[in-house]
Parts: structure tokens; C-alpha cells; sequence
């Protein structure tokens, strides 16, 4: 949830371009380079040399107490026949689809259902936007008596006639990972939602006269000129979405801990009962690394955009 | 009939229907925190009498008294707080002074290391939990509310580090040559001139980063232990366990937990929004 947004062209303060920017002196002075190395410090303790840690203790085998054992490449070797991690592994694929995937779309459709500055598009905005700001353990609790078996959902579903489908959401195998899904959707809507309407906004409104003047329908202008000029907003929000869904972790932890029976087990969670539950904390940094090799695309892509921006 | 008035008629229903579609997605979101609401102020017996999909018999603010003193909530609030206030603070500060480093002055490998401590704060947390948790253990902080100020301040630094340094780079070169002529050190500029043209994006980011640190848990189970010292999040959890299927009181936890970030959000909304798309922007 830390990752937001790259930036792309668009500087709405005069462009940074005209004149040489302000380099001051050819010197550093003592104050100048103080200021990198503080913080740079803190970030070097507490991510960098465990970065470096967790990447080594993936090739051991660790209980905590005793020193860990160096067993090279066993714990990948052991993850080819463990079902459970199998299961995590397709749960998180999944998840991505899904989650992603269906963030993104109803994101961009919220956005330009409510792109239009209008009386009372304030509301519907803000009321979209609200969930965005609890943190997942209050939405998944929120939820979690959604899901009740005598829980709004289910009454709302015997209500209207359905009461056939009455089902203990979260305690069953078939339904867990999709009840959890629905409250990570409920909260980041609005957040993609934010990110497109920003996007839409930046979209010279010339543009659509000209499409329109041409003779383009609706869906034309839609698919001719919308999507085109959202494109670096677009990269964005797949950056996210997928840094996203990877680090996924608190909707499920408070909503089912990844059961029942692993059903709703995505590899964050199975890394971390592996870790501080089970106290195999060698094959839970594995585990991790196989993560960060999942992010890793992402990670380099969203560097490459930035290094091209830095400057 | 005349075209104007067909064209009015138009307009009118597509204002209809917009409100129609808008006004129900609306309600469906808001659909589930009002239901949290109605619960938290319902009593245990109403609920089993009637279901928690029931209608509401009788009202109480009995649920808040438990979650707050019985549930310990007010202690996990404060340790929230204790967290966020100074983390929020300390990491602006720090992603600041790197940034005006970082983009006012020619250092030698100022890309690199700018996309160094982005890339830090990029990395899935999953990778870092263990060793931090043994870090803390090793330096004797573990289970200690500076545990969880410092991991938060070291991993999120590096984000903050990069949205200010595209805001301050694009701050006329001429204004700090102005000020340099006139014989201010890098300090004086930092301070009275930087910082200062720099505050809506400071403004924005502290409304962001105090939900992100308040709303965290992962990295808080991870460094700390005893329940005395558990931020609202985990204590969340905790009382979830603690009374099982008593939606009444977990209700009223809920409310007490996302109140504080709903009250940035409400008070600040406008920064808030900046601060989402400060990055995406820039």
C-alpha cells in the first residue's frame, strides 16, 4: 500500500526545463551531503542490509534460535512439492486477475461516470472515496458481518428470493478467496478511481471537439482519444495494482488467516504463518523472494520510468 | 414540438439518469459503513433476537464503553498515535532535507541514489519482515514502540524522498541564485526558501502518510509482541478474537479505529486527493 504513483509529463508548475536548474556550487558543502546521508542511513538499516539478509537466509535453513544452516537451493527445491505453496502461488495469480484486473476497470468507469464537474458529483466522489482511508482490518471486519450467516448479504439474498444461495461466505472453500476479495475492491475503486480522474482531467478538451466535429461516436471518442491520452496514467496504475496485490496481506490475515484449509492462501500470508508461526524462517524468506521475483518486473520497469524522469 | 425544448427534455433525463446511476453506486458503497454504524449502536440481545441482518430494536452507546476501556482500545489508540505523529513528522522531515539535497545540488550520483531509496521502499515488505524482526531483537528494541517508528521511517523515506524531489526541481533556479548572491548558506535557503514553496506537497503527503502509518499492520505485528503495545490496527484483531461473534462490540472497535483517518480525510480532502495524485502529476 506504500507504492502510488510514477510520474509522467505534465508539470503544472513552469517547466523545470529553462535555464540551467539550480546546481548550486561545484563544491558540496558539508550540510548538503549531510542531508542525503541521514536519511539514506536509516533507509540503509532498516531495508537495505535486511534486504541483503533476506535474500541469504532463502539458502538456509533457520528455526531463529539456533544458527541458520546453509542448504543452497532446498528450499525452492522443497517448494516444487508443497501443495500449499502450489495453492498460495495460484491464489495470488488469481488475485491479481481479479482484484487488479476488475480494480482498474471499474476504477477507470467510476472515473468517467463522475469526470463532469457537476452539482453533487462531490458526494458520489467523496462517497467512493471514503473506504480508501480505513485501513483493511476495519474493512474486513466491516465486511466480515456482511458475510454473517445472519448477516445482511444473506438477507438481503432471502429477501429477494434467493435464500437458496444462503451461505457461510468466508467458511466455505468454494467462496472464501472471493469474499475476501470483494472488500479489497470496495476499498481500492476510489483509490484508481482518484488516480484516472486526475488522467481525465488532463485530457485537452480540444481534443474531443476536434473528434467530434470528425464526426467520432461516443464510443470513438472513448476508444481514439480517451484511452490513448491515458496511456502514462494507465502505467501507473498497473504499477500499483500489481505492487498492490502482491503485498495484500491485512484483508486476508483478519478475514480468514488463509483458510479454510488454505483456500483463500495467497503467498503473503503463507509467508508470513510460515515464518512467525511455523518458525521456518528459512523457507519463509523463500517464500519471500519468490515475491519479490513476482514484483520484480514492476519494481525495474517503474525505476526505468522514474530514471527517465529524474532528470 | 420545438427542438430547443426536445434538447432541454434530453439534458434533463440524462441529469436524471446520471443521478439515478451515481446515487446508487453511491449508496451501495456507503451501504456497508452504515450498516457498521446501526450495529455499533445496537445491543448484544438485539442482535441475537433478531438477526444482524435485522432490523435495529434498541439503541446503546454501551458498545463503545467495552471496545474503549474493556477492549483496550483507548490504550492502542494512544499507542497508534504515539507511532504515527512522530513517524509522520521524522520521515517528512528526512525525505525534505534528501530531496533539496538531491535536486538543488550537483552531488555525484544524485540519480542513482534517488532511485536507490525509491527503489528501497518499492521492495514487497514480505522480503524484509524477518530480518528486521531480528534486527530489532538484535539491537534491543524489539517489542518497543521505536521498533515500529524507525522501520516505518526507513521504509517509507525513500517514496516521500522521490515525489519531493520532482516538486522542489521544479522550483526556479533563480530564486536560490538570487538568495546565494545575497550570501545565504544551504540552510537558509533549505529553510526559508525551499521548504516554504515546497508546503502543498508537504501539506498533501502528511495527510497520505498519516492514514498509511495509522492504517498499518503488518509491519507492527512483526516487531512487536505484547498486547499492551499493539497499535489500533492489530488491537483491532485482538478484539476480534476476544469477542467472537459479539458484532455489537467489534462494531464499535471498527468505528473507534477508522474514525481518526476519516477525520484527516474530512478535515483535509483536498490535500488528501493532492496528495494520491502528487506522483501521477508531477
Amino acid at each position: 500500500m506504500a507504492v502510488l504513483t510514477a510520474p509522467h509529463r505534465k508539470p503544472p508548475v513552469p517547466a523545470p526545463s529553462r535555464g540551467g536548474r539550480a546546481r548550486g556550487p561545484r563544491r558540496t558543502p558539508p550540510l548538503v551531503l549531510a542531508f542525503v546521508l541521514v536519511p539514506l542511513l536509516a533507509e540503509a538499516v532498516w531495508v537495505f542490509w535486511p534486504a541483503v539478509q533476506g535474500f541469504y537466509l532463502a539458502l538456509t535453513s533457520w528455526d531463529g534460535v539456533s544458527a541458520p544452516g546453509f542448504v543452497g537451493l532446498g528450499n525452492f527445491r522443497e517448494m516444487a512439492s508443497d501443495e500449499v505453496f502450489r495453492g498460495a502461488l495460484g491464489h495470488t495469480v488469481l488475485w491479481l486477475v481479479l482484484f487488479g484486473g476488475l480494480s482498474a476497470l471499474l476504477g477507470l468507469a467510476a472515473a468517467l461516470l463522475l469526470q463532469q464537474e457537476r452539482r453533487g458529483v462531490g458526494f458520489y466522489r467523496a462517497a467512493l472515496f471514503l473506504p480508501v482511508v480505513f485501513s483493511l482490518v476495519a474493512t474486513a471486519l466491516v465486511w466480515q458481518a456482511v458475510y454473517q450467516p445472519d448477516g445482511v448479504l444473506n438477507e438481503l439474498l432471502e429477501s429477494v428470493g434467493l435464500g437458496s444461495l444462503r451461505h457461510a461466505w468466508l467458511a466455505d472453500q468454494d467462496t472464501a478467496l472471493y469474499a475476501v476479495i470483494v472488500p479489497a475492491l470496495w476499498r481500492q475503486i476510489g483509490y484508481v478511481m482518484v488516480l484516472y480522474l486526475a488522467g481525465l482531467k488532463g485530457i485537452d478538451p480540444a481534443l474531443y471537439e476536434a473528434a467530434k466535429v470528425d464526426g467520432a461516436s461516443a464510443w470513438q471518442r472513448f476508444r481514439h482519444v480517451t484511452l490513448p491520452q491515458l496511456r502514462s496514467v494507465n502505467a501507473v496504475v498497473v504499477s500499483v495494482i500489481i505492487i498492490d496485490s502482491l503485498r495484500s496481506f491485512d484483508v486476508v490475515w483478519s478475514l480468514t488467516r488463509g483458510g479454510p484449509y488454505h483456500s483463500s492462501e495467497l503467498l503473503s500470508t503463507y509467508m508470513y504463518s510460515t515464518a512467525f508461526q511455523s518458525l521456518r524462517l528459512g523457507y519463509g524468506s523463500a517464500l519471500a523472494v519468490v515475491i519479490f521475483l513476482l514484483a520484480f518486473g514492476v519494481i525495474a520497469s517503474y525505476l526505468v520510468r522514474a530514471f527517465r524522469e529524474a532528470d | 414540438m420545438s427542438a430547443t425544448s426536445t434538447a432541454v427534455r434530453r439534458r434533463r433525463a440524462a441529469t436524471a439518469g446520471f443521478h439515478l446511476g451515481a446515487g446508487a453506486l453511491a449508496l451501495l458503497w456507503l451501504l456497508p459503513i452504515a450498516l457498521v454504524l446501526v450495529t455499533s449502536l445496537r445491543s448484544f440481545d438485539d442482535i441475537a433476537a433478531h438477526g444482524l441482518g435485522g432490523l435495529p430494536h434498541s439503541f446503546t452507546l454501551d458498545n463503545f464503553r467495552q471496545a474503549w476501556v474493556d477492549g483496550g482500545q483507548q490504550r492502542a489508540l494512544i499507542n497508534s498515535l504515539l507511532v504515527t505523529v512522530p513517524c509522520v513528522l521524522a520521515t517528512l522531515a528526512l525525505a525534505a532535507m534528501a530531496a533539496f539535497a538531491l535536486s538543488r545540488y550537483d552531488l555525484p550520483l544524485r540519480r542513482s541514489l534517488l532511485l536507490l531509496m525509491l527503489g528501497g521502499n518499492l521492495l514487497p515488505p514480505q522480503i524484509l519482515l524477518i530480518p528486521v524482526s531480528k534486527l530489532s531483537e538484535m539491537i534491543g528494541v524489539y517489542d518497543t514502540l521505536p521498533a515500529l517508528i524507525g522501520v516505518q521511517i526507513g521504509f517509507g523515506v525513500g517514496f516521500y524522498v522521490f515525489v519531493l524531489h520532482g516538486f522542489m526541481r521544479a522550483i526556479p533556479a533563480e530564486i536560490q541564485q538570487a538568495a546565494v548572491v545575497d550570501g545565504a548558506g544551504p540552510w537558509q535557503v533549505f529553510w526559508r526558501i525551499i521548504l516554504p514553496l515546497t508546503r502543498p506537497a508537504l501539506a498533501a503527503l502528511s495527510a497520505l502518510s498519516f492514514t498509511w502509518i495509522f492504517n498499518d499492520l503488518l509491519w507492527a505485528i512483526t516487531v512487536l509482541r505484547s498486547d499492551t503495545k499493539m497499535p489500533i490496527t492489530a488491537a483491532l484483531i485482538g478484539l476480534q478474537g476476544q469477542y467472537v461473534s459479539m458484532w455489537n462490540v467489534i462494531a464499535a472497535g471498527s468505528v473507534i479505529a477508522a474514525a481518526p483517518t476519516v477525520a484527516v480525510f474530512l478535515r483535509f480532502q483536498r490535500h488528501f486527493v493532492a496528495g494520491l495524485n502528487l506522483g501521477a502529476v508531477k
